[in-house]
């Protein structure tokens, strides 16, 4: 009896014990979050100014800043988005509405799986051997929008599927029943319905995209470079140039790692601050993403 | 093929609505303009038909390609990985490649041994998976069987911003603040380590072990669960010894994925863990990765075509067979260990 009595107490200690060993493990995780955004906040918040946003890189770290860097990111995702969002969207209602179960369709499924667990510099490879030597787009700002938005591609997909599942097959049953095809019952129903789970996919996506490093710099992305790309609006006639998407290009986290990558102190501060731009953009597409993820699970109600 | 799944023309029931009435109408009726009108009715009314599955076609077919284009981006990687190796291996043998101990393709005098690339790379995801399997696993385990809802709904989206971190601010971290901290524990330990490049790779890859690995466990039948309660197991019994080992299959699949994460790490290993090929497994210290070379590589301006320039490709087939091998022992493991319920 004893013996027993003392062998549940032991086991009870143990699984208080592992409660404890539990918290400390999600606080390794959140302790080193914190810490992480401490270490650059300390460093870089000194260099964040008006003067960092709107200077070029520079020999003197007191005067560099990161113009070129955030101009390059902004057109860097807007060629990203307008390909990934349209092919994966469509990919994704074509898998989820369209498609027969048949062997292509199996095939198409398990590349798309396997396409997520390919390291993104080797999607960089791909597009240097590609883009940019086959197709002889050159290093430049749509070889970089395109390999990112490849590189996203399956998220996009498979968050747009997840969404179109949620919609009850009553909604389209109710749309043929009025003599709507396919087509009319995907665009005018499912698709306002699902907009909120592919909002969200989307802009999980474009963070992620935002933060890559590996697959432009592997493509040949310059890490100095101190003029911005052709303004993409002209005072002359037809006002629209498309100069910019053939331009050389930096981007942040490549501008970021130039300046880490460098022995000199005053260079890391400057590392710091470009980070913490960096983590802000991250942190607030996420942001944004839960908020609208919220939004619209609160305003559908089946 | 079969791949295109709209009702081919003649089952359709507007079709064959469609062609019934315009059989019937006779050509020459008593009162000739009125039977003229239903024709040109019905035909309006057809052509609008086709028109419109024309249409209908012609969309799902766009649709169609764009799913195809997934197909298109995995035979592009492969094309071009092993066509650029091919060419690598048309000048260097294959068994230098493999067996040779030095990698210095940059050198006047270059050798051609992965070897030293493949042992960084093994160590440092050695590394991160000693960190990250262990917290990933004790996470799940405590966010499955152990925490309420509501600490559960705070906690796992806090840790997954851990993989919303750019990877580059992690390099930073690991030279400028990881490194630093081990270096008052070892004070021998050089600025550019495998350690701290490794550790941080596994607080990285954290979230996707335990989310993953939370997944599969809540999957386990609550009946098992409370069987398990009612022989009077605790709490830490039930998940060691029933929920993880029917959860089995897919941990481990939690697990292929946190390697193959750690093995594509890029920019981590380019900040924190040198450039230097270096053939030891010894993590404190610095030792170049497969994908740190390419980094190494591409910052210079190599000229197209070179072998240097080829070399980066075979280096990148290679790093592409590992994560293959891994996911295919991965899911060897897992067919042996799956649990149906």
């Amino acid at each position: 009896m004893k013996t027993a009595e003392k062998s549940i107490a032991r086991r009870k200690s143990l699984d208080a014990l592992f409660a404890i060993i539990g918290l400390l493990a999600m606080l390794v995780g959140l302790v080193t979050l914190l810490a992480l955004l401490m270490d650059l906040a300390l460093d870089g918040a000194g260099r964040l100014s008006w003067q960092f946003f709107t200077s070029y890189p520079s020999r003197f770290a007191s005067q560099a800043g990161i113009l070129s860097a955030w101009v390059g990111t902004t057109l860097v995702m807007l060629v990203t988005a307008l390909t990934a969002v349209p092919l994966g969207v469509a990919a994704g209602v074509y898998l989820e509405e369209y498609a027969p179960k048949n062997w292509l369709t199996a095939l198409i499924e398990i590349n798309i799986a396997n396409l997520a667990g390919v390291p993104s510099i080797v999607y960089g490879l791909m597009a240097l051997g590609l883009f940019v030597y086959q197709f002889r787009l050159g290093q430049s700002i749509l070889t970089a929008g395109l390999t990112l938005a490849l590189l996203i591609l399956p998220i996009v997909i498979v968050a747009t599927r997840e969404s179109i599942r949620a919609v009850p097959g009553s909604i389209r049953e109710a749309a043929y029943a009025l003599g709507a095809t396919k087509w009319q019952t995907v665009k005018d129903h499912v698709l306002p319905y699902s907009t909120g789970g592919i909002l969200t996919g989307v802009i999980i996506a474009l963070s992620r995209a935002i933060g890559e490093t590996a697959p432009l710099i592997t493509i040949g992305a310059l890490t100095f470079i101190a003029f911005l790309p052709n303004p993409p609006i002209t005072s002359a006639f037809p006002f629209l140039s498309f100069e910019w998407l053939i331009s050389p290009f930096t981007v942040m986290p490549i501008q970021m790692f130039n300046w880490v990558s460098r022995p000199q102190r005053e260079f890391h501060l400057n590392a710091a601050a470009a980070g913490l731009v960096l983590m802000a953009m991250t942190l607030a597409m996420n942001g944004l993403a839960i908020y609208i993820r919220y939004r619209f699970r609160k305003r559908i109600k089946w | 093929m079969g791949t295109l799944p709209s009702s081919s023309f003649s089952t359709d029931p507007f079709d064959q609505a469609a062609s019934t009435m315009a059989k019937h109408i006779p050509a020459a009726e008593s009162d000739y303009s009125e039977s003229r009108n239903l024709r040109t009715l019905i035909q309006s009314i057809l052509s609008r038909w086709t028109l419109r599955r024309a249409r209908e076609r012609l969309i799902e077919f766009t649709m169609f390609l764009a799913a195809m284009s997934s197909i298109a981006v995995t035979l592009g990687i492969v094309g071009v990985l092993v066509f650029e190796s091919l060419q690598f291996f048309a000048h260097v043998s294959i068994i230098e490649f493999l067996t040779d101990t030095q990698w210095t393709v940059l050198f006047v005098n270059p050798r051609y041994g992965i070897m030293p690339l493949v042992t960084g790379t093994l160590v440092t995801s050695g590394v991160a998976l000693l960190v990250a399997l262990p917290l990933g696993t004790v996470i799940a385990i405590y966010l499955s069987e152990y925490a309420n809802h509501r600490l559960r709904e705070m906690i796992k989206p806090s840790l997954e911003l851990l993989s919303a971190v750019p990877t580059v601010v992690f390099g930073y971290f690991a030279l400028l603040f990881v490194t630093p901290l081990l270096q008052k524990l070892l004070p021998d330990l050089p600025g550019f380590n495998m350690l701290s490049a490794g550790i941080v790779i596994g607080i990285m890859i954290i979230p996707y072990v335990s989310s993953l690995s939370e997944d599969a466990m809540k999957a386990v039948p609550v009946h098992i669960r409370e069987g398990s309660y009612a022989m009077g197991a605790t709490r830490l019994q039930t998940a060691l010894r029933v929920i993880v080992p029917s959860a089995f299959s897919g941990i481990a699949s939690a697990y292929v994925l946190g390697f193959s994460r750690a093995v594509g790490e890029t920019m981590i290993v380019a900040v924190a863990a040198g450039t230097q090929p270096n053939l030891t497994l010894n993590p404190t210290e610095g030792a170049a990765t497969i994908t740190a070379f390419i980094v190494q590589v591409s910052l210079g301006d190599l000229p197209h075509g070179s072998i240097a320039y080829q070399s980066i490709f075979a280096a990148g087939l290679t790093l592409m067979l590992m994560t293959l091998a891994f996911n295919i022992a991965g899911y060897l493991l897992r067919k042996h260990y799956r649990e149906i319920y």
